[in-house]
C-alpha cells in the first residue's frame, strides 16, 4: 500500500429538506491506496452509502475536497464525472442491477459503450472478464436465466471491464445465501490478490473482516 | 455511445415491449397511411381525369351548358341547358375556318342488350366529325357517315369493352343491339383507348333525338386546327354562340382549363384531408410522448445504473430520443408500406401513384414527430439524478 489513488479531505454532505437539514457526513477524511482492500462499516443511516456515492463520484460533497489520481475532481461537471466514473470506478450493487432480458455478455459490454475503447475490442474484453469470474460458458444467457450468485459475478465482471482504479461493492453479499456469499467473498479476495483496489460497504461485520482495513461510520463521522 | 449504438439499443429496448411499441406507433402508422393513401388517391383521380381528356385528343375545345365553377348548382346547369343542334351550325358558320369540325356530345347511361346479354354502357350521341375531333375511330368495320347522321340512321359504333361483353368471340358487325327496345346495327368497333372510353357506344345524335327523345346536349366539342391559336378559336366559338345564347348560358373551355379546374378542386381536397392526417400525426406524437414518459419512469433504475457506469446526461437523452424517433420512423415506414399496398391494390381501378415528395414528407414528418415529442421525455431522462435513480423502486 503505497501510492494514494483517492484522497478525501473534510467531506461534508448536507441534505437540505427545507425546514430541516440532515448532516449525512461530517468532515470525513480518508485515503484509498493502490491495492487497498477497505471495508466501510456502519449501521443503516450512518452515512456509509453517502460516503461511497461521493467517493465513487456519483454524488458531490457539500464541502470538502476530492483528489483522484492527483486530480482535484471536486468541482467537475456531471459530464466530466461521468467520464471519470467510466474509466476509474467500478460498482457492484447489492441487487446486481443487471439489464433485464439482456445477455451476460451485453451486460458486461455496457460500460465499454460509454468508453473510448474501440468497438472491435468490446467483446474480447467482456469475454475475458467473464472468464475471470468463471462465467465463460454463460455468455449468451439472459440475466433472468442466472442464479443470484451468477448475477453478482456478472456485475463484478462488468465492474472490472474498464480496468478501473477502484471497485466499490455495496453490500455485495446482502442478497445472497451464505454459500453463494462466500463464493463472492472468495472472488473479491482473488481480485485483491491480483492487485485490484476494492472498497466494500456493508453493515455486516463478518463481511468486513475479509478486508485488510476497515473504517466505521456512525452518524456521519468516522469513529 | 454513438448514434448507431443508441439506435441499436433502441431497437432492443422496443423489442422487449413489442405490443406496447406497436400500439405506440399506431398513431403515426394511421397518420402516415392516411397521408400516403390520400395523396395517392388524389393523384390517381388527377391521372384518371388527365387520361380521360388526353384520350380525347389535343387542341380540344368544349362548350358546356351554363357556367362552370364552384358556386354553380349542377342541377340548374342541367335544367337550364340550352345547347341544341342549331348551335353546332352557328359554330361551323362563324368559327369554321379555325376548327377541324364540331360535334354535339350527348352522354347518357343506358342498358345495351344483345339477345340475352346486357351491358350498362354510356350511350354517346355525336355526329360524324366526332371521330376526327376526339381521336377515336372504328378499328374494325367503319365510322358512321354524314349521310347516316342526317338520315337518322339506327347505326352504332361500339366500344371494345361493349363488344367483348355482348358478343365475346362473335363478330359484332352487322348484328343489332337494342337500347330501350330500339335496335341499332353495329357497323364498327372502336380502337382500345383504355379507361372508361371503351364502355360506350356511339350513335348519331339525330337518332337519339328521334328514337329516344334525348335532345339536350351534354356539351359541344370542337377541335382547333392550330394548337397555338386555341385562345383565338375559343373567342370565335364564344362569339358564334353569343348570336343565340346569353353569356351565362354556356361556357367555352379548353382541356387545360378543365384540367386546371379539376386540379384546383383536388388541391383543396388534398389540403383538407392533409390537415386531418396531420392531426392524426400530432395525436400519434402525443401518444409517443406519453409512453416515453412512462418508459423513463419505469426505467429509472436502468438510467441510474447507466449513469453509474459512465453514461453522461446526453448519452441517456440520446438513447431515449432514439427510441422515440425509431418508434415514430417505424410507424412511418409501416404507414408508407400500407399506403403503397393500397396503391398497388387499387391500381387496377385507378392509376394511383405515390409521388416522391410524399415519401420524403412522410419520412420527414415521422422523424419530426419523434424528435418533437421525444425531446421532453429524453431531457427528463438525462437530467435524472444517478443516486435517486439507483434507489428507485
Amino acid at each position: 500500500m503505497t501510492k494514494t489513488i483517492l484522497k478525501a479531505t473534510d467531506i461534508c454532505k448536507i441534505y437540505d429538506l427545507g425546514e430541516t437539514k440532515i448532516h449525512a457526513l461530517k468532515n470525513v477524511s480518508l485515503e484509498l491506496f493502490e491495492n487497498d482492500f477497505l471495508a466501510i462499516v456502519g449501521k443503516s443511516g450512518s452515512g456509509k452509502s453517502t460516503l461511497m456515492h461521493i467517493l465513487g463520484l456519483l454524488d458531490t460533497p457539500t464541502s470538502g475536497e476530492l483528489i483522484l489520481k492527483d486530480k482535484n475532481v471536486t468541482k467537475y461537471t456531471p459530464n466530466q464525472l461521468a467520464h471519470i466514473r467510466n474509466e476509474e470506478i467500478g460498482f457492484v450493487f447489492q441487487f446486481f442491477n443487471l439489464l433485464q432480458r439482456t445477455s451476460t455478455l451485453d451486460n458486461v459490454i455496457l460500460p465499454l459503450k460509454y468508453s473510448h475503447v474501440p468497438k472491435n475490442q468490446w467483446e474480447d474484453k467482456a469475454k475475458k472478464m467473464l472468464e475471470i469470474v468463471d462465467l465463460g460458458d454463460r455468455l449468451q444467457n439472459k440475466s433472468n436465466e442466472l442464479s443470484g450468485g451468477q448475477k453478482q459475478r456478472v456485475a463484478i465482471a462488468r465492474a472490472l471491464v474498464n480496468d478501473p482504479a477502484i471497485i466499490f461493492a455495496d453490500e455485495p453479499t446482502g442478497n445472497l445465501d451464505s454459500k453463494t456469499g462466500d463464493e463472492i467473498v472468495a472472488l473479491f479476495k482473488k481480485l485483491h490478490s491480483q492487485g485490484k483496489t476494492i472498497i466494500i460497504v456493508t453493515h455486516d461485520d463478518d463481511l468486513a473482516k475479509i478486508a485488510e482495513r476497515k473504517i466505521v461510520l456512525r452518524d456521519g463521522i468516522i469513529v | 455511445m454513438n448514434i448507431l449504438e443508441a439506435v441499436k439499443a433502441a431497437f432492443i429496448s422496443l423489442s422487449l415491449n413489442k405490443t406496447r411499441s406497436f400500439l405506440t406507433m399506431l398513431g403515426v402508422i394511421i397518420g402516415v397511411f392516411a397521408v400516403i393513401s390520400l395523396v395517392s388517391l388524389v393523384k390517381g383521380v388527377e391521372n384518371f381525369v388527365t387520361d380521360q381528356f388526353n384520350a380525347l385528343g389535343s387542341n380540344l375545345i368544349l362548350v358546356a351548358p351554363g357556367r362552370t365553377g364552384f358556386n354553380q348548382d349542377p342541377a340548374v346547369t342541367f335544367t337550364n341547358n340550352k345547347l341544341r343542334a342549331k348551335h353546332i351550325e352557328l359554330i361551323e358558320k362563324y368559327a369554321g375556318n379555325y376548327i377541324v369540325g364540331v360535334t354535339p356530345s350527348i352522354r347518357v347511361g343506358k342498358t345495351v342488350k344483345y339477345k340475352n346479354k346486357q351491358f350498362a354502357a354510356t350511350v354517346s350521341g355525336v355526329n360524324e366529325k366526332a371521330f376526327q375531333i376526339t381521336d377515336v375511330s372504328a378499328e374494325t368495320g367503319r365510322n358512321f357517315t354524314e349521310g347516316e347522321v342526317s338520315s337518322k340512321a339506327r347505326v352504332t359504333v361500339i366500344g371494345p369493352q361493349v363488344s367483348d361483353e355482348l358478343f365475346g368471340e362473335i363478330d359484332p358487325l352487322g348484328k343489332k343491339v337494342t337500347v330501350e327496345g330500339i335496335a341499332f346495327e353495329v357497323i364498327g368497333v372502336l380502337n382500345k383507348k383504355g379507361l372508361n372510353s371503351d364502355d360506350r357506344i356511339l350513335v348519331p345524335y339525330t337518332s337519339l333525338d328521334t328514337y329516344l327523345g334525348i335532345d339536350k346536349f351534354s356539351g359541344i366539342a370542337t377541335k382547333a386546327k392550330d394548337g397555338q391559336k386555341i385562345d383565338i378559336v375559343m373567342g370565335q366559338v364564344e362569339l358564334a354562340l353569343l348570336h343565340d345564347l346569353k353569356a351565362d348560358e354556356f361556357d367555352v373551355l379548353s382541356q387545360k382549363d378543365i384540367l386546371s379546374s379539376v386540379s384546383n378542386i383536388l388541391g383543396v381536397l388534398s389540403a383538407g384531408l392533409g390537415a386531418v392526417a396531420a392531426i392524426s400525426l400530432v395525436v400519434g406524437g402525443i401518444g409517443i410522448m406519453n409512453i416515453m414518459l412512462v418508459s423513463v419512469t419505469e426505467r429509472t433504475k436502468e438510467i441510474g445504473l447507466r449513469k453509474a457506469l459512465g453514461a453522461t446526461p446526453s448519452n441517456i437523452a440520446v438513447q431515449f430520443l432514439s427510441e422515440a424517433v425509431v418508434i415514430s420512423l417505424m410507424g412511418g415506414v409501416i404507414g408508407i408500406s400500407l399506403g403503397w399496398l393500397l396503391t398497388v391494390g387499387i391500381s387496377s381501378l385507378i392509376r394511383a401513384q405515390i409521388p416522391g415528395w410524399a415519401l420524403i414528407i412522410s419520412v420527414g414528418f415521422s422523424v419530426g414527430v419523434g424528435v418533437l415529442f421525444g425531446t421532453y421525455p429524453a431531457i427528463t431522462a438525462g437530467k435524472k439524478d444517478p443516486i435517486e435513480s439507483l434507489r428507485y423502486e
